[in-house]
């Protein structure tokens, strides 16, 4: 049997030193991370909603939206993600220790979506609210013109009106308004999707996250209004 | 039968004996680079045009988009660079093909991965992290179709005719070993129910950075260090420093996975190590650069001549310009004006497009003549498809990497861009243009595709003289 050449132990030393400090490192490092727990007053953060969210991460994985949205919040020095009222703290590791998969993604051709179910627009108390999630994804220029975000109306089906309208049914208008008689009503995706993004929520307060800032009071911080 | 002739019988055995592995490998790959231009171009529009192609779940831009960066890697770029390093092995060792049914099950299985990974994505049946969307049933069939290469090479390599090693293979024997490792932990760890949260996302980000610098710098640089040298008839001009190139990029590169979750959640030792790391990297980008281009100094004419010279060296000056600006995007003043943009998109393209697949291109214009037994049909072809690719592919990676800036400098300004729809109306013209620069990208491919196909059916024009540009003058060196 020869000896391996030095090449080979020199490949898998670079390798191996590689899978240690990046991989491995973090599962150590982070893998164990629990709630933060403060017994006084009985608060624990964060708490395991991934049953209540396994669906609409599903769908929200399934049509690839992480290809333009991202899930987390920079520190100011970072960029502007706090003062566009994305979120009142930068998120850190134990934000996601009950996410599977976690979407923090990549690319931001949309807004950051780690805290759009806390979002509020000031001038339109309707924005980001369970109707406003379905005429935006029905059809996103709609409700935001000159939006870039493709339409997910494949998400919603037409129904024939039986009696009274679907207490769900979409307030249409126009030329996205259903023929008489009928109505568009939202998917069991849809409504597991914006049931997603509704609990979307990484606000608490962490001590290693700094202190939370008040949200701006500026019109449309969202990001998305016109 | 004098010792020339010896070498030449040598070489066309060995030549044989590759032959239906490299042209099986070179076939599918330029199969996949046709699908990922459409798809590429269909998302290209999709970004200025949301309504295009917009009514069915499949088609819709957050499918569209993995499967096209995953075709082009994993269709069109690995198999591509399988394929040159499996024929530059053989000749490197100097030894016959041994287990020829290797590679070709490894092909085999490779594409059925990628076409059932495809689907899948398609299908909305992916994993959300970069380069790792295809489901288990398709990474399975990636992983042990490599691992088949990875064995075949080491057998090749250990049967080696004795003597010196050559630096091209040191990057091969890399690629073989590195790839399936980072393929198989990656793929576990993210799909493991005991690993959740961020270490996913670390791990993902690992693999990503990983594939790119274990993979394709490794199998485009080794491409270069041969095709260079060989086609100019010199040798590389320093061996220590393509050792010192090697070790400190295989060392570093390791290390710059991070670099993608600057400002993210995990905690800032990770980044701050990834950023000093891929500030090192610029020790082995400036001996390989330095190197090659010092090789190549009393011969730069043959730019205009030799069709394999003037693509590698398009290659390794976008190796160049893409590794500055991706470490200048990277450092931490640069970050919150690059990350999450259109960017990261253009650096991905120089490293994948500029840089690798220009170089094999280049290969493919040295190595398919001496399978096939006929020469390249027409100059006017190659010179097409060069202007086609080069102007092509810079000018879409001007447009993403202003468009990055643009896009990172309105969102961090949100006094004078409170929108999120005022920010991509800034980044509109750059998206116009990025459809534009599909036009000469999508010509130059499918002419490549038709001029391969010719060889491949033997069309070409009879074996003799190589296919170039224009005529050596007397005086200039022969390639």
């Amino acid at each position: 049997m020869k000896q391996p050449p030095p090449i080979f132990t020199g490949i898998l030393a670079v390798f191996a030193i590689s899978f240690a400090v990046l991989a491995m490192a973090p599962a150590i490092q982070l893998g164990g991370l629990q709630p933060f727990v403060d017994e006084d007053v009985g608060d624990i953060y964060p708490i395991d909603v991934s049953g209540v969210q396994a669906e609409g991460r599903a769908v929200y994985v399934s049509q690839g939206c992480v290809a333009c949205h991202t899930e987390q919040v920079r520190d100011p020095s970072e960029g502007a993600d706090i003062e566009r009222g994305w979120g009142v703290r930068r998120t850190v590791a134990r934000d996601y220790i009950y996410e599977q998969p976690v979407l923090l993604g990549s690319m931001r051709n949309g807004p950051d979506l780690a805290n759009i179910g806390t979002r509020k627009d000031p001038d339109n108390p309707d924005k980001y609210t369970v109707a406003w999630h379905y005429l935006h994804l029905y059809n996103p220029q709609g409700v935001v013109p000159g939006s870039i975000m493709p339409s997910y109306r494949f998400l919603f089906e037409k129904r024939k009106i039986a009696g009274q309208v679907d207490a769900e049914a979409l307030k249409l208008t126009g030329a996205d308004a259903p023929p008489a008689g009928y109505q568009i009503v939202p998917t069991s995706e849809a409504r597991d999707l914006v049931a997603y993004l509704t609990t979307l929520d990484h606000s608490h307060p962490l001590k290693e996250a700094g202190p939370n800032v008040q949200p701006p009071k500026t019109s449309g911080a969202g990001g998305t209004a016109k | 039968m004098s010792a020339a002739e010896i070498e030449w019988i040598d070489r066309s055995l060995i030549d044989a004996s590759v032959r239906t592995p490299v042209m099986f490998f070179f076939t599918t790959a330029q199969t996949w680079l046709l699908a990922a231009t459409l798809i590429g171009f269909v998302c290209s529009i999709k970004l200025h045009w949301p309504g295009f192609l917009g009514n069915w779940s499949f088609l819709t831009y957050g499918r569209l988009w993995p499967a096209y960066t995953n075709i082009l890697v994993y269709g069109w770029g690995l198999p591509a660079g399988i394929g040159s390093s499996i024929w530059i092995t053989a000749r490197l060792c100097r030894v016959v093909l041994r287990a020829p049914w290797i590679p070709i099950i490894s092909g085999i299985f490779w594409n059925i991965g990628v076409t059932v990974g495809v689907i899948a994505v398609l299908a909305g049946n992916m994993q959300p992290y970069e380069l790792l969307e295809f489901p288990r049933q398709a990474s399975v069939l990636l992983f042990i179709a490599y691992a088949l290469i990875g064995v075949w090479g080491v057998i090749m390599f250990q049967n080696r005719r004795p003597g010196h090693i050559y630096i091209s293979l040191w990057y091969f024997v890399g690629a073989f070993f590195w790839f399936p490792w980072l393929y198989a932990s990656a793929n576990l760890m993210v799909g493991s129910p005991h690993v959740h949260g961020v270490v996913n996302a670390a791990v993902a980000a690992w693999y990503a950075q990983g594939l790119f610098g274990y993979f394709f710098a490794s199998v485009g640089l080794g491409t270069i260090y041969y095709l260079i040298p060989k086609v100019i008839g010199k040798p590389i001009h320093s061996y220590n420093l393509a050792q010192l190139g090697f070790w400190s990029f295989a060392l570093f590169w390791g290390l710059t996975g991070m670099v993608r979750y600057t400002g993210g959640p995990l905690p800032v030792w990770y980044s701050s190590l990834s950023i000093a790391a891929l500030i090192l990297l610029l020790i082995p980008v400036g001996t390989v650069g330095v190197n090659i281009l010092m090789t190549m100094k009393d011969d730069t004419h043959m730019v205009y001549h030799s069709p394999t010279i003037r693509f590698t060296m398009y290659g390794i000056v976008a190796w160049l310009v893409g590794m500055v600006i991706t470490i200048l995007g990277s450092v931490r003043e640069m970050d919150p004006y690059t990350h999450f943009t259109q960017f990261s998109v253009g650096t991905f393209h120089l490293l994948i497009y500029a840089f690798f697949s220009m170089t094999m291109f280049g290969a493919m214009y040295y190595i398919v003549p001496r399978l096939v037994g006929c020469e390249w049909l027409s100059a006017s072809f190659i010179r097409l498809h060069f202007w086609g690719s080069g102007y092509g592919i810079g000018f879409m990676i001007l447009m993403l990497i202003v468009a990055g800036f643009v896009q990172g400098g309105a969102w961090n300004d949100p006094g004078s861009f409170p929108h999120a729809t005022e920010v991509t109306d800034e980044i509109m013209p750059y998206f116009r243009g990025l459809s534009l620069a599909w036009i000469p990208l999508i010509i130059a491919h499918l002419l490549f595709f038709v001029h391969f196909i010719a060889m491949l059916l033997r069309l070409g024009q009879p074996s003799g003289e190589a296919t170039l540009f224009a005529p050596i003058q007397e005086g200039e060196h022969h390639p």
